[in-house]
């Protein structure tokens, strides 16, 4: 995930200092960047995000990006924590 | 907020509204021409207490919601697109206040004030060098010793900046963060300096004064709206943003046809039996008018439904959504003042006529601009990549 996010020139900061809760906004996600990384998750992790996943919290940080892509990979639409 | 059904009869505009427009009628041709702040209409619109129509009745406003804004905004851009457009940009920012304010004092105070004294408020997105790219910002604010804060922003526009009693300000959160990590604060008259950097001197608009400003403002840190810019912006500003600027748009389409059918009417009277050559194109006009009204009332009341649900109103269908209704709008209200000006001809194309629509198409030019149509189309795309459109009738 930091690899992707590193590769990725979305962040402002190096995504290999940040910690799993630390916020990706405020490390310079935008939203039109935020679209591009579930892209780039969903090839890479052959998963597609439902709309009720497409939100704002979704992205904002490693651990939380981490639990949604975890829920999908298990076949749990919506995700782990969905609601 | 009040709920505005669609297909449900229209809101009517609050009390005063209506007294409140005459106003701004009768000095709406010196406003334009002089391109200066309409200072009767906003007189009169204190006087009618509807400058704190959206703050709750617990602080002394008028407790109404943006459905009621949205009808003063278009009854006020029927008679003077100016006013209509300052009223909106207002309510804009009262909106983020009520919306995002009440959790803290010193904005629960400066929203009894806003009520209290009927306090004018501007905006400041707009940036040198980032034009109308509104999540990205240069300005930072800075920490000052004690709590305090300063800014500077090199802002291109500010619409009536000189007579507002405070102006929202964005600005990124600190001098480390990144163009999109941003604050909005409003700053107050007195702890604001603005030094003029350009003038106003523009096709139409032109009594919304939007000249350039640079801001410099020294003020306290609780002044900076606590939810981050991003969040405020998606659930409120962006959504609101748009459907008051297309109510206004709607109200220059609901004149520019009135003034088309009132002429039609009158050549018919001096010819009966005969339809005026121009009466098909009202009967265009008079169509997109009425698609028009059912996109701004649909986005009301998509607003409304989902107005308490963060989740829903940052998910890429509600943004789509209100996208679209603002680079549609802007363009329908050109077309619809097209065609009202081929349906009274020449007698439209006149300054000097009762039926005239010059300033109507000069002010509508503005809708496409006002954040560049193409920059939102291109936002729109790249939220499409995201959103998948569930094929329902009702979203
Ligand atoms: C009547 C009026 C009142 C206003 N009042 C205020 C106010 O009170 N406060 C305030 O902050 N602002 C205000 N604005 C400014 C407004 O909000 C926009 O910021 C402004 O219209 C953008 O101006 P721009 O065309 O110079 O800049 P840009 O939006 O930067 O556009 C410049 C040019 O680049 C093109 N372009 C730029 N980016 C893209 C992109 N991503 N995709 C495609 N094309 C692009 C556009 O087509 C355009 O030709 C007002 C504007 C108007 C018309």
């Amino acid at each position: 995930m930091r690899v992707l996010l590193a590769d990725s020139g979305w962040l402002a900061t190096d995504a290999s200092t940040l910690s799993d809760e630390d916020d990706l906004y405020a490390a310079g996600l935008t939203s039109h960047g935020s679209v591009n990384l579930m892209l780039a998750l969903e090839e890479r992790y052959g998963v597609e995000f439902p709309e009720n996943l497409l939100r704002r919290r979704t992205f904002e940080s490693i651990a939380a990006i981490r639990a949604a892509v975890a829920g999908l990979l298990d076949g749990a639409p919506g995700g782990t924590g969905a609601g | 907020m009040r709920a505005a059904v669609p297909d449900g009869p229209a809101a009517m505009p609050p009390e005063g509204a209506a007294g409140v427009a005459a106003v701004a009628g009768r000095h709406a041709d010196s406003v334009d021409r002089e391109a200066r702040f309409p200072v009767e209409a906003f007189a009169a619109l204190r006087e009618a207490r509807l400058l704190g129509l959206m703050v709750p009745r617990d602080f002394g406003g008028g407790g109404g919601g943006l459905a009621d804004a949205a009808a003063v905004a278009h009854a006020l851009a029927q008679k003077c697109p100016s006013s209509g457009l300052i009223y909106a940009m207002h309510q804009i920012q009262v909106a983020c206040l009520v919306r995002h304010g009440q959790v803290s004092a010193w904005h629960r105070g400066f929203l009894e004030r806003l009520a209290g004294e009927q306090l004018l408020l501007a905006s400041a997105t707009t940036e040198a060098g980032i034009g109308g790219d509104v999540r990205s910002s240069a300005c930072a604010v800075g920490d000052e010793p004690g709590g305090a804060f300063r800014l500077e922003k090199q802002a291109t526009v500010i619409s009536y900046g000189a007579q507002a009693d405070a102006i929202l300000v964005t600005a990124r959160r600190s001098a480390d963060s990144p163009p999109s990590d941003q604050v909005i604060v409003p700053v107050l008259r007195g702890q604001t300096q603005l030094e003029e950097i350009g003038g106003w001197d523009t096709l139409g608009m032109r009594g919304t004064h939007s000249v350039g400003y640079r801001l410099v403002a020294e003020a306290g840190r609780e002044q900076i709206l606590p939810l981050p810019y991003a969040d405020i912006s998606a659930r409120t500003m962006l959504p609101v943003t748009h459907i008051l600027w297309s109510s206004v748009w709607l109200g220059i389409a609901t004149d520019a046809v009135a003034r088309a059918a009132a002429f039609i009417r009158a050549e018919a009277r001096k010819r009966p039996g005969t339809p005026p050559p121009g009466a098909r194109r009202l009967a265009e006009a008079t169509a997109g008018l009425q698609s028009m009204r059912g996109m701004v009332r649909g986005a009301l009341a998509r607003f409304e439904e989902v107005a308490d649900d963060p989740d829903r109103l940052t998910a890429p269908g509600f943004a789509v959504a209100m996208n679209t209704l603002k680079t549609e709008a802007a363009e329908t209200v050109l077309r619809i003042v097209g065609q009202a000006m081929l349906a009274g001809g020449l007698a439209a194309y006149r300054n000097d006529s009762p039926y005239s629509l010059c300033r109507h198409l000069r002010d509508a030019h503005s809708a496409p601009l006002m954040i560049n149509n193409d920059r939102i189309l291109g936002n729109t795309a790249n939220l499409l990549l995201a959103h998948r459109d569930n094929g329902s009738l009702f979203g």
